[in-house]
């Protein structure tokens, strides 16, 4: 029995990219239980959405985070549209599924990046996000923005992207897959990096639910929950299936993450042969509708929820965004109890945090 | 697959009722997804959204400004983050939850932002 | 025999051209839409204040009286929306992105934009 220590962690900390402080209780090597804080970076983004216009909102939204920036933008298009009844192009809504599979494409190789640096292994991170800066230059390409796309737009999306764009998508996309495939092989397969996952920081399926995990991390316990099954966009169809993996370590997560990388090169591909031809939006004019909407998407990290309520005129009278990580941090204090301290940085990695995201 | 994100399902509930409920929702495994809270006209009203195989149920509450509501962290401990987050924004007391770090879950320069009597800037 | 699973990538990169770009000294090649800084073209603007009204960022200024149009160049989130609203379309969307500067009001730029001779309308 041991001496406790509060250790404080965070928001600055060498290896953690996020302004989250924790107070690790310790005892020996062991840590007890975690107390998080956060609040840094509070910015107030939903008071700031009562006094823009909605059509100019969207520019404001997508800025939450730089790497679901896409995922916001198109959750707040839709709720929009849900509350106004409007309906967009089919043209509109598989080039919004192509994009919203390129960003996930591009934050889960954000992600094994960042974990590839907590474990020490900084040559991977290099090589990872060498591989991701392919998926940015096709942001570049197509919207103009590597990182803020601002493509999404109430109604529909900005820009249409032409048949050649699309063949140079494509194939970049077959190349970003076989230079995945190496960088996977040494996630999935090494000595090192399993010995740094492997049955580190477990969340059983019980927990999960428990805990109301969303997302990967939830999925990779084990529960069947995937945000695209509920009709947004068209991964209807095209016969969108999730991924659910086992064993709820983090190793588990790294393995989810990378089938739905896969996964998502198959439906980025599969978008751009059956892209119809047509329009790319629709004129939405006047105010927005009194009433209110709800709806969820699956962001890279999770189940992201999105509430507007108009009240007749050109101002939303309140806009609340949910996003993934404010629900998986109950499910990170969990997986740290009982944890060793130099597995820390790991574990709060793998739930792929973004407290940006989660202070608005 | 049938489309879901555009049905909308809300209710309106009586405050003292609500412990009630969601204990009714927790028996039936629902997934809490998030509690907001909102201004109107003098009231605070709290939107709580559960999950239930992908569909979405929200039922509302309505209490008054900077006034009490009974905590749900007993039943859904998750729940401790929303509800830390909106005593720390807009001034609800949550009876029988501790807040997250004494009520200072957020870090803000000033007390309660966005209760609107406090609204306004520097 | 897990172990060094990476020497292949990592002998691979040994040989080859370096992934990054020898920037500035090898200029950056801009694709076709980037969004770089806004310009504009002063002597078809009319000094409607549409830009300034839904700027996003609150970037942009009009000054009637004065007959200037004022951009916050480090304020400005390069959304392109006031080219898009524009009725003149005077606003354009450069390719370079804003220099980076020590001081944030060095962004501030103020252009005048030449008074225009309205033809009466004689009835």
């Amino acid at each position: 029995m041991g001496k406790r220590t509060v250790i404080p962690f965070g928001p600055q900390h060498p290896i953690l990219p996020e302004p989250v402080h924790l107070d690790l209780v310790i005892e020996d090597e062991k840590v007890i239980e975690a107390v998080p804080s956060i609040g840094f970076i509070h910015r107030g983004l939903e008071k700031l959405a009562e006094v823009r216009e909605y059509p100019e909102l969207v520019y404001v939204i997508e800025r939450i985070c730089g790497i679901c920036s896409f995922g916001h933008g198109l959750g707040y298009v839709t709720a929009v549209e849900g509350l106004m009844g409007v309906e967009v192009p089919e043209r509109a809504d598989y080039l919004r599924t192509m994009w919203h599979e390129l960003s996930r494409i591009h934050s889960h190789m954000l992600w094994l990046g960042l974990t590839a640096d907590a474990l020490g292994f900084e040559s991977l991170f290099m090589h990872t996000w060498k591989v991701r800066e392919r998926i940015l230059n096709m942001f570049d390409l197509t919207t103009g923005g590597r990182v803020i796309h601002s493509v999404c737009k109430v109604g529909g999306v900005r820009r249409d992207v032409e048949e050649e764009m699309l063949d140079r998508i494509v194939s970049e996309v077959r190349e970003t897959r076989k230079e995945t495939r190496k960088l996977t092989d040494v996630f999935l397969r090494d000595t090192s990096v399993k010995s740094r996952l492997c049955g580190v920081g477990i969340l059983s399926k019980e927990d999960a639910e428990e805990l109301c995990a969303v997302g990967p991390v939830a999925r990779a316990s084990g529960v069947y929950q995937d945000m695209r099954l509920n009709g947004m966009c068209k991964y209807g169809e095209l016969g969108f299936e999730p991924v659910i993996g086992e064993g709820g370590d983090c190793y588990a997560r790294c393995k989810v993450r990378i089938s739905e990388l896969n996964q998502s090169f198959d439906i980025v591909e599969k978008t751009a042969s059956v892209m119809p031809d047509g329009p790319v939006e629709v004129q939405v004019r006047g105010p927005l509708q009194a009433g209110e909407f709800m709806m969820r998407l699956e962001q890279p990290r999770g189940e992201a929820l999105y509430y507007v309520r108009g009240n007749g005129t050109r101002y939303l009278e309140r806009m609340r965004v949910r996003t993934p990580t404010n629900m998986n941090l109950p499910s990170m204090v969990r997986m740290l109890q009982g944890c060793d301290l130099a597995d820390v940085p790991v574990i709060i990695l793998t739930i792929d945090p973004c407290i940006s995201c989660t202070e608005r | 697959m049938k489309c879901h994100y555009r049905i909308q399902n809300f209710e309106e509930i009586k405050a003292e009722d609500l412990t009630e409920i969601i204990r009714g929702f927790k028996t039936e495994k629902y997934r809490l997804c998030q509690i907001c809270a909102s201004n109107i006209e003098g009231d605070t009203e709290l939107i709580y959204s559960f999950d239930l195989d992908h569909e979405l149920f929200n039922i509302k509450a309505t209490v008054r400004n900077g006034g009490g509501m009974e905590s749900i962290t007993g039943i859904y401990q998750p729940a401790s983050i929303y509800e830390s987050e909106i005593h720390d924004l807009f001034g609800i007391e949550f009876t029988g939850s501790r807040p997250n770090r004494g009520g200072k879950f957020f870090v803000l320069s000033k007390p309660t932002p966005w209760l609107p009597e406090n609204e306004g800037g520097e | 025999m897990g172990a060094f699973r990476i020497s292949g990538l990592i002998l691979g990169s040994l040989f080859r051209r370096p992934a990054t770009a020898k920037y500035p000294a090898v200029p950056r090649e801009w694709e076709e839409r980037t969004r770089g800084r806004i310009e504009i073209d002063a002597s078809e603007c009319i000094l409607c204040g549409m830009c300034a009204r839904k700027c996003p960022a609150d970037a942009l200024a009009v000054d009637k009286a004065e007959a200037t149009w004022e951009i916050d160049m480090m304020g400005c989130v390069q959304c392109g929306h006031c080219t898009e609203i524009c009725p003149k379309k005077c606003l354009r969307m450069e390719k370079e992105y804003t220099a980076p500067d020590c001081d944030r009001r060095t962004g501030l730029r103020k252009i005048p934009v030449p008074k225009k001779v309205t033809p009466r309308n004689d009835r």
